[in-house]
């Protein structure tokens, strides 16, 4: 999208720059010495409109790999239905085209939720779906990769803008961050604070919705029995958790660790969120973005606590 | 009356192709050209002058010249090249002492094109993909040759902000690759297998030399002031830049290559500063849109740099290096600008 041609007038204009370089450089080829030593490079011929862009890989601009996605949707389907047996409620509120924010709850310590989404989203809408991530995912060697094949990208502002605003994309943020997934069991589905409500900025500067989304499940997919933040501190880390899995997974050794129980995932998107403000603002009122982080925060909330009133089992919904 | 332009640094790769591609322009009276060392490619009608970058000989020659236009090119960004303290004085100090010189009491310079480069974003987990030229970095500086070049665009906003009157560009160039220039990263990609850091493929943008000298010659054309940073579109994982090449990638641990550069760069395998290791596992994106937005046209792309890398490489092993090396002979070059017996065509 960004290396197609401008528009007319520049167009234009760019070619009368290059032929008024032009007599210049059939100028040089004469007076230079017999000397072979390389010439002016302005004497490139006229190149083509389209640039040659001899590209080996389908890794975009935020390191998405298509190629990479449908891998992973192919080794994650499997648990998508049979293990968490995710069940979406009101998927057709996620806009099916412009630039739009969908902002969710975060839980266990290896977050069942993002995945669950992303997946659902690309598989029923055929839209990918960008996560906004913490850079922690970035230093990670192997790990920081593959998140970022898979369609994780850094949760920076000027990110968000350029998927949001000027590609028109779905992006997918957890305000709550690490605060969400750190929770022990105990703490299970109690929102924690949205950040400082940067999401609700990127959004009105963007000019598209918010879309929330209350999950049920990720906590019991996962959950923290005991953490250290001694021993997390020590290694840099945000946690460091003992969870269920490792118990229940022992046998699996480190492999355990990694595998989710089998807690029934439930998805409810809420009705989108249009700001009434004007896009592309370089500041918004401090109070306005507080009161809507916060309406959302509750909007999410509630839905959890009536998702959780319905349910009648872990496993099985 | 025509442009009268100074250029620091004209026995350097830019300093010379600049050079050579103003004196094809008419509109362009006097070109001299400052450096140390001689200059490396045959040149017409610049005069050279050897001088280090001292304040004296500088606001000297501004005033003897009525310069008007300054060029400076003179800025090392591939710290593999020289000790650190020599970057730093050519670095920050000669940048100090030029721009002293061009806004002393009654200086004619009116435009100045500063060739920077992209190292002043740095490369770091917290960076956004695309850097624009507002962006700030997201650590201090830790490598000596970021640290200078921020100090040199110090200096550039300095001089910016003290004389309005001045056109002033700022041009920071992404990773150039091409035919002739050697940079760390094409001597990476020269190897057999190309170091990478093991379990990171960052992404990486290029710009082609020849649209380095483009860019250059387009602000200095249409007197655009402002900083633009210059860089081909695209990004691509420097695993895909080593498939270009037609190589392996060739894993470094992730940890502890501070330590393990140094006994590599004594043992000549390849020299990797902190700058690249940075690159290496972060990468860097700029947006190189605003000088598209005042007219500037690229040639290359990112990958199609790396291409046209590659098959200049595969040239130069097939051919060899058949082209004789300039040799700046003073007393003839003198001759052919100077002497009476000459015969000038243009005069």
């Amino acid at each position: 999208m960004a290396t197609s041609p401008g528009p007319k007038p520049r167009k234009a204009a760019a070619k009368s720059t290059r032929t008024a370089s032009r007599p210049r450089a059939a100028k040089v080829a004469p007076a230079s010495r017999s000397t072979s030593v390389a010439l002016v490079p302005v004497l490139q011929p006229d190149p083509a409109r389209d640039l040659p862009d001899p590209r080996r890989s389908d890794v975009d601009e935020w390191g998405r790999s298509e190629h990479m996605r449908e891998i992973a949707r192919s080794v994650y389907g499997p648990l998508y239905r049979s293990w968490h047996r995710v069940e979406w409620e009101g998927l057709d509120k996620i806009p099916t085209d412009g630039g739009a924010l969908l902002v969710s709850n975060h839980a266990g310590a290896i977050p069942a939720d993002a995945p669950a989404i992303m997946h659902g989203i690309e598989t029923e809408l055929g839209r990918p779906v960008y996560g906004l991530a913490d850079e922690m995912f970035k230093r990670l060697p192997v790990v920081g990769t593959m998140w970022s094949r898979v369609g994780g990208v850094l949760a920076h502002p000027d990110n968000a803008y350029r998927l949001l605003r000027e590609q028109e994309q779905l992006a997918l943020v957890f305000p709550e961050g690490t605060k969400g997934t750190g929770k022990t069991y105990g703490e299970r589905y109690q929102l924690r604070r949205f950040g400082r409500g940067g999401f609700v900025q990127i959004a009105m500067r963007a000019g598209v919705p918010v879309v929330p989304i209350a999950v049920v499940g990720a906590e019991e997919a996962m959950p923290i029995l005991w953490k250290s933040p001694q021993l997390a501190k020590l290694l840099g880390i945000p946690y460091l958790p003992i969870t269920a899995n490792m118990i229940a997974f022992a046998p699996l050794g480190p492999l355990g660790a990694a595998l989710t129980l089998p807690a029934k995932i439930k998805i409810r998107v809420l009705d989108p969120i249009r700001f009434d403000v004007e896009p592309d603002q370089p500041r918004y009122s401090r109070s306005l973005i507080m009161d809507e982080s916060e309406r959302i925060r509750q909007q999410i909330q509630e839905a959890l606590y009536d998702m959780l009133r319905r349910r009648e089992s872990v496993w099985f919904g | 009356m025509g442009r009268r332009v100074l250029i620091t640094g004209l026995g350097t790769f830019w300093g010379s192709r600049v050079a050579q591609a103003l004196e094809a322009d008419p509109g362009i009276d006097v070109i001299v050209g400052l450096d140390r060392n001689e200059p490396t490619v045959p040149l017409e009608r610049t005069e050279y002058v050897r001088s280090d970058e001292s304040y004296s000989i500088l606001a000297r020659i501004v005033k003897a010249a009525r310069i008007d236009t300054i060029v400076h090119t003179f800025l090392v960004v591939d710290s593999t090249q020289m000790r650190s303290r020599t970057i730093h004085e050519i670095n920050v100090i000669g940048t100090m002492n030029l721009f002293a010189a061009a806004s002393a009491p009654g200086s004619t310079v009116r435009n100045v094109v500063v060739k920077s480069a992209t190292l002043v974003y740095g490369a770091h987990p917290k960076d956004p993909v695309w850097f624009s030229e507002e962006s700030r970095r997201a650590q201090p500086p830790k490598a000596m040759v970021e640290r200078s070049l921020l100090e040199v665009e110090g200096y550039v906003r300095d001089f910016a902000v003290d004389n309005p009157h001045v056109n002033v560009a700022l041009l920071r160039f992404s990773n150039v690759l091409g035919p002739d220039i050697t940079t760390p990263l094409a001597k990476a990609l020269e190897l057999p297998a190309v170091p990478s850091v093991l379990g990171f493929d960052p992404r990486f943008q290029f710009v082609h030399e020849a649209d380095v000298v483009r860019a250059i010659l387009f602000v200095l054309d249409g007197r655009v002031q402002g900083i633009y940073n210059v860089a081909g579109d695209g990004l691509l994982p420097w695993s895909e830049v080593a498939a270009i090449c037609g190589k392996r990638t060739f894993p470094l641990p992730p940890f502890g290559m501070g330590l393990l550069s140094e006994p590599l760069s004594r043992l000549r395998v390849i020299d990797l500063p902190p700058e690249l290791l940075d690159l290496l596992r972060h990468g860097r994106g700029v947006d190189n849109r605003r000088l598209k937005k005042v007219g500037f046209d690229y040639h290359y792309t990112s990958a199609g740099t790396v291409a046209d890398f590659v098959e200049a490489l595969r040239i130069r092993r097939m051919v060899g290096n058949s082209e004789t090396a300039y040799q700046y002979e003073r007393d003839v070059e003198q001759f052919f600008r100077h002497s009476p017996a000459v015969v000038r065509d243009n005069e």
